[in-house]
């Protein structure tokens, strides 16, 4: 439990969405109130990360429940409920207005391999971000999905995603099925810290990711490599089966287009083709490389996997500070508040 | 030597440089690593870094009320003096792989084991 939701046991209050009060049990975050009544509020990782939750308020906000945002979001009341302690008679609005989403349009959508599609969108305006941040789509439905992207300003024109079908996953079928060449978003963005950094140029970089947690590595290996990255960069990409391991020729041409590129696919699965390593690409890549002291990391995919990599690397000498992940989770796997 | 102890060990510099020594070799150790094994990493660092930084000797608004809060559910789950040693051992070996005095170390380690019976829950 945060310390907000501690301060908040003790006294009942009741916040006010679009102005219909909302009963806040004893150390519920707003979300938590919130959902009760609307089970359709947009939210997925509960901790303050993703932003889909986002929501905005007509006067004080708990200071916790603002972290993270831009000081332009802030200002014009913008917060996270997840993060949010009730404050009695708070004023809850839904998230609309300047400098929160975007519109875009889809230019093309196409399958990368069997359970991955891919999205370009053109922003309709000018929008800067960093290779291997995330965005928020919303459909015009208002269902909001967090995915990384896989383009690299200045390289690539559009933004690029790369949505792995979930069986139940509504967004997922409907990138994979339903959106058409032409059909209107909105997107929120850019998010999250997990890119390059300068002033690095010559240390060792490793990228582990499986599946769809592709998207950002390959953009920050290749942001990397364009801004003259001359330390030794590895790339993990695990899958169970050999499908999964798109976009195979591009990064084996990318590795031998430079030197310190080294690009590993990893299988999991009994049946390993040539070319392929034999294992989990966590494990695969901690085999290689037993001293990450001065290493930066990347890691991105399965939040288990995540977390458990985060802390291989971290007893293995890397320096938390240097070790960046992709840390939004799936809604899919996280219906149940966090305590 | 009127300087605080906080400013002889270096200040927050000095805590941010001993939080990864002593975390790490806290989650190391089989004894005690399942009592720090909290998935959200940022979060236990912070702790640490929190701890750390009383230890020191710096600016920080713990009580014992605090300690002992944080601390109940881990008594409950077995934490004992062995445990509260092991820590301590961390701490000790961190500060001298730093390279801290051992005037610094003596007063740092002073002030970690008056935690011991708020830590404890006692």
């Amino acid at each position: 439990m945060t310390d907000a939701a501690k301060r908040s046991r003790t006294n009942p209050t009741t916040v006010y969405f679009s102005g219909a009060p909302c009963e806040c049990a004893p150390g519920e975050t707003v979300l938590d109130a919130l959902l009760r009544q609307k089970p359709d509020l947009a939210y997925s990782c509960k901790k303050g990360t993703c932003l889909s939750c986002i929501l905005k308020a007509d006067g004080p906000v708990p200071a916790e429940a603002q972290e993270g945002l831009s000081p332009t979001l802030a200002k014009q009341g913008f917060f996270l409920p997840c993060l949010c302690p009730p404050l009695d008679g708070m004023l809850i609005e839904p998230a609309e207005g300047k400098g929160l989403f975007a519109d875009a349009t889809i230019e093309s959508a196409d399958q990368l391999a069997a359970h991955i599609t891919r999205i370009r969108l053109r922003p309709n305006e000018a929008f800067e971000y960093e290779a291997g941040q995330f965005i928020n789509m919303r459909r015009d439905d208002g269902l909001t999905r967090s995915y990384s992207l896989a383009s690299v300003p200045g390289q690539d024109d559009l933004l690029e995603l790369h949505i792995k079908r979930l069986e139940n996953g509504i967004m997922s079928n409907w990138a994979a099925d339903g959106a058409s060449v032409g059909d209107a978003v909105e997107i929120q963005g850019p998010n999250g810290s997990c890119f390059y950094l300068e002033g690095n140029a010559g240390g060792p970089l490793m990228m582990i990711g499986n599946g769809a947690g592709l998207a950002p590595l390959q953009a920050i290996a290749r942001d990397a490599l364009d801004r003259g990255h001359r330390g030794d960069i590895h790339l993990y990409h695990g899958s169970r089966h050999a499908d999964g391991l798109y976009m195979r020729d591009e990064l084996a041409e990318l590795a031998s287009q430079h030197a310190n590129f080294y690009y590993h696919p990893c299988l999991s699965g009994s049946a390993v083709p040539k070319g392929c390593r034999r294992g989990r690409a966590e494990d695969v890549a901690f085999g290689d490389h037993q001293d990450l002291k001065d290493w930066h990391l990347y890691l991105c995919g399965y939040p288990p996997m995540v977390e458990a990599a985060r802390k291989t690397a971290f007893l293995k000498g890397a320096s938390l500070a240097n070790i960046l992940s992709d840390a939004f989770e799936l809604r899919e796997l996280r219906i149940e508040p966090r305590d | 030597m009127s300087d605080s102890l906080f400013e002889r060990i270096g200040g927050a510099p000095a805590v941010e440089a001993a939080v990864d020594v002593f975390y790490r070799r806290i989650l190391a150790d089989p004894l005690i690593s399942h009592f720090f094994d909290d998935t959200d990493m940022d979060a236990q660092r912070s702790k640490q870094k929190a701890f750390l930084t009383m230890a020191f000797g710096g600016p920080n608004e713990y009580t014992g009320k605090d300690l002992s809060d944080a601390h109940r559910d881990l008594v409950r789950r077995g934490m004992n003096d062995s445990h509260f040693d092991a820590v301590a051992g961390h701490l000790q070996a961190t500060l001298e792989e730093l390279g801290v005095p051992e005037a610094e170390t003596g007063e740092v380690m002073t002030i970690a084991g008056g935690t011991r019976d708020a830590v404890l829950c006692r």
